[in-house]
């Protein structure tokens, strides 16, 4: 069997698997399924290029993902005015006060001679900033706050298309990842997925508790949307008659729609990113890439900057993790940082790109579509499992009760086998690289 | 000014929760450090280690309640320890054979080592969520306090409280005993001198005839017990919650860095180091400065460096600065 028939087979059989859980369930489910597997195919795609091109071991994709979600906030929402005039520019200004801290605590390092005076100085720069900071940011963050808490309390963003916010979302990740890459990339392997752990963990603080910003766990709800409203088009005489000339009702019909909407416009998305990915990997630099990660010693010594086309390439599969975190949170139509979950962000993303094929840009794509079925689909079949092996038991037991509560956690369980099963059996994935 | 209540405020609000907290994180780090050094490779299902580890122990604790065994004024989880560690212990080299040994005879690289423990990671959380839930669990018993604040009151008549919960001394007594006793069996007995040897020279170890299974088994051994230690001694002094425990791996691995990664003392300098930042940081010392400082340059706000949601954020910050600076850690780890 050819590699060609073998992947066409493949994807046939995920799209059996989509349009069965049309089939069995519902087309909504079915085309929720395919929409976030879109997305997941996205998010596999940036960590191939960083673990399958250059064998760097992200474990914040979460971070890279929220930072994504953020930036549609920040890009779409309308500004509040009164929150700018209580305090915003006094924000803005502490938190000028405070990336200048940091750049001038940077320059006395290079300028002062090494010794003493070094430490001492950069240690006073960084510590009156500081103070200076917060002085500064406490009362901007109060004031700002304290406008109409209940629906606002934030800034807003800028008012501007949705659209915009997925590449200013991959913008932020790129920014993020690079000050993580220039700290940890250079060491080794293992101090770099410390370092994005910690990252991630800290965006998701930052996103919770900084309300100002996008209102933490308040949550901002009614992003804008680039596909139209449901309602709308169950109004719109012309939209009903089709849905009826389809034998649909428009409620189903709209539904259906808007999700189909979504779904070409994160198919653009994937299949750009995809023909791009595919033409670096077969570029003189993906080749570069691949002769770095498979030996570091040899492609120093042949002259490669391995450091600098590291830290190049984390920067670019994060910022493909940001685009892809705008995108959901454009779905969702809602920023809610309490639902980021490194377990679903971070680790899922991992099994998506190891099982469809480390390196290999086809494989994560289908990675991405088949364990996002497989994770939507085990909690189903999770239940319908326990409640076979319970149904012999009584009415009440203990044990029936315990088991069918958890059959929720059947997730993680199915998870960390499928990795370790594949990681064992067939390290080189479903779609080995070439 | 009152330095006396400066002092006792401190004492109450600073130093003794973040001593009982390095405790936890130093015993902590040492398993992850343990591994490092016998095993190369960062162990990130240590903290679902823990937590399964904690769990066993619960589980024992309530059969012991439920017969009516109890320890007196000390927890009851003190008894049901032993066994923990033993139900930890064949969880780890159960996944031993079947996972990691396939890895090691092929001489993976380490960063697939990390992947696999990730792994073993979910598959740990998955079994600790499937068999206790992920909800707070409570299993802290006996006497709460050695000292409570009123006691404290009446015997010295200050006008500020101090108290250590019985689980703080706890805390601190067992981890003293536990330190001693791994520092006395790597230092002085024959197996954990060959486990030094296989860590500092595999190839020269293997060639003086020591079993590398064996060291790897005792290894796995060890990191249990100090786990489950670590997981039941954060477990009585805050409470179990799973996904806590997954988040402690951040403060356990800056510890286990901030230290030098394989190295047993500088995982302990490394887990106070980092447990004292966090607590100090995210404290706030409005009463602190309100009885030592003079009233005229005391402080009107809480005088609180970060929220301790943050906390995460120092061990971060600190773990950042150590890579900048001194990526081998403070006593020079074994690696770069």
């Amino acid at each position: 069997m050819s590699d060609l028939t073998r992947n066409t087979l493949y994807f046939a059989f995920v799209a059996l698997l989509i349009i069965g859980t049309g089939f069995v369930q519902s087309w909504n489910s079915a085309l929720f399924v395919l929409n976030f597997g879109l997305i997941s195919a996205i998010m596999a795609l940036g960590v191939n290029l960083q673990w399958g091109f250059a064998g760097l071991f992200n474990v914040g994709i979460m971070g890279f993902v929220a930072l994504g979600g953020l930036a549609t906030v920040l890009v779409s929402m309308p500004p509040v005015g009164e929150a700018w005039a209580a305090g915003g520019i006094r924000v803005i200004l502490s938190l000028v006060l405070g990336a200048a801290t940091i750049v001038g605590a940077i320059l006395a390092y290079g300028a002062l001679p090494k010794g003493r005076m070094r430490a001492i100085g950069m240690i006073a720069i960084l510590v009156v900033g500081f103070f200076v900071y917060r002085a500064v940011f406490d009362g901007g963050v109060q004031a700002v706050e304290a406008v109409n808490p209940a629906n606002a309390g934030y800034l807003g963003g800028l008012n501007l298309p949705i659209l915009i916010a997925w590449p200013v979302g991959g913008l932020l990740a790129a920014g993020a990842a690079w000050v993580i890459g220039k700290t940890a990339l250079g060491l080794r392997s293992d101090y770099l997925a410390i370092a994005t752990l910690g990252i991630a963990e800290i965006i998701i603080a930052v996103m919770k508790n900084e309300d100002w910003l996008a209102r933490g766990v308040k949550n901002v709800v009614g992003l804008p949307r680039p596909a139209p409203y449901e309602i709308d088009l169950q109004n719109d005489p012309s939209f009903v008659e089709r849905a009826a000339g389809l034998g649909l009702d428009p409620v189903t019909a709209s539904t259906l729609w808007v999700k189909l909407i979504y779904a070409g416009l994160f198919s653009v998305v994937l299949i750009a990113l995809f023909i791009l990915a595919q033409r670096a990997l077969h570029s003189p630099w993906g080749r570069m890439m691949r002769a770095i990660r498979d030996n570091e010693v040899a492609a120093e010594a042949m002259g490669k900057d391995v450091t600098a086309r590291h830290l190049q390439v984390f920067v670019l599969g994060s910022a493909i993790c940001g685009i892809a975190g705008a995108m959901m949170t454009t779905l969702d139509g809602q920023l809610t940082p309490g639902s980021y979950q490194p377990l679903r962000f971070t680790f899922l993303v991992w099994v998506m790109v190891i099982v469809g094929g480390s390196g290999s840009n086809l494989g994560s794509v289908l990675g991405g579509f088949l364990i996002w079925w497989l994770w939507v689909m085990v909690e189903p079949i999770g239940l319908g499992l326990m409640q076979l092996i319970t149904s012999g038991m009584a009415e009440g037991y203990w044990l029936r009760d315990h088991l069918l509560d958890s059959a929720a956690h059947m997730r993680l369980l199915t998870m960390g086998f499928v990795l370790i099963l594949v990681l064992r059996f067939s390290p080189r994935g479903l779609i080995p690289e070439r | 000014m009152d330095l006396l209540n400066a002092f006792v405020a401190l004492s109450n609000f600073v130093l003794i929760p973040a001593i009982a907290y390095g405790s936890q994180l130093a015993l902590g780090a040492l398993g992850v450090t343990l591994i490092y050094g016998i095993l190369r490779f960062s162990n990130f299902a240590h903290g679902d280690t823990m937590a399964f580890g904690t769990m066993a122990t619960i589980l024992i604790t309530w059969g012991f309640q439920a017969i009516g065994i109890s320890a007196g004024p000390l927890p009851t989880a003190l008894l049901a320890l032993p066994f923990g560690i033993a139900i930890c212990a064949g969880l780890l080299l159960l996944t031993d054979r079947t996972v990691y040994k396939f890895y090691r005879q092929q001489k993976a690289k380490p960063v697939i080592f990390v992947i696999v423990s990730l792994g073993v990671m979910f598959i740990m959380n998955g079994l600790v969520r499937f068999i206790i839930g992920p909800n707070d669990q409570r299993f802290a018993d006996g006497e709460r306090f050695i000292i409570s604040v009123r006691t404290f009151k009446e015997m010295t008549g200050l006008q500020e409280g101090l108290a250590i919960k019985t689980t703080q001394g706890i805390t601190v007594v067992t981890a003293v005993i536990v330190v001693a006793a791994l520092f006395y069996f790597l230092n002085r007995t024959r197996t954990g001198k060959s486990m030094r040897a296989y860590s500092d020279n595999e190839d020269l170890a293997l060639l003086s005839g020591i079993n590398p299974e064996r060291v790897v088994m005792v290894t796995w051994l060890i990191v249990a017990a100090l786990a489950t230690i670590a997981g039941v001694l954060y477990g009585l002094d805050k409470s179990f919650k799973p996904f806590v425990y997954f988040q402690l791996l951040l403060p356990i691995f800056a510890a286990a860095i901030v230290g030098g990664l394989g190295s047993p003392i500088g995982a302990i300098a490394g887990g106070f180091t980092i447990a004292f930042s966090e607590v100090m940081i995210t404290y706030a010392w409005k009463k602190v400065a309100n009885y030592a400082l003079p009233e005229a340059i005391a402080p009107d706000g809480l005088a609180q460096l970060l929220s301790t949601d943050y906390k995460f954020a120092v061990s971060f910050v600190i773990l950042l600065i150590v890579l900048l600076f001194k990526p081998t850690g403070l006593f020079a780890g074994k690696s770069v």
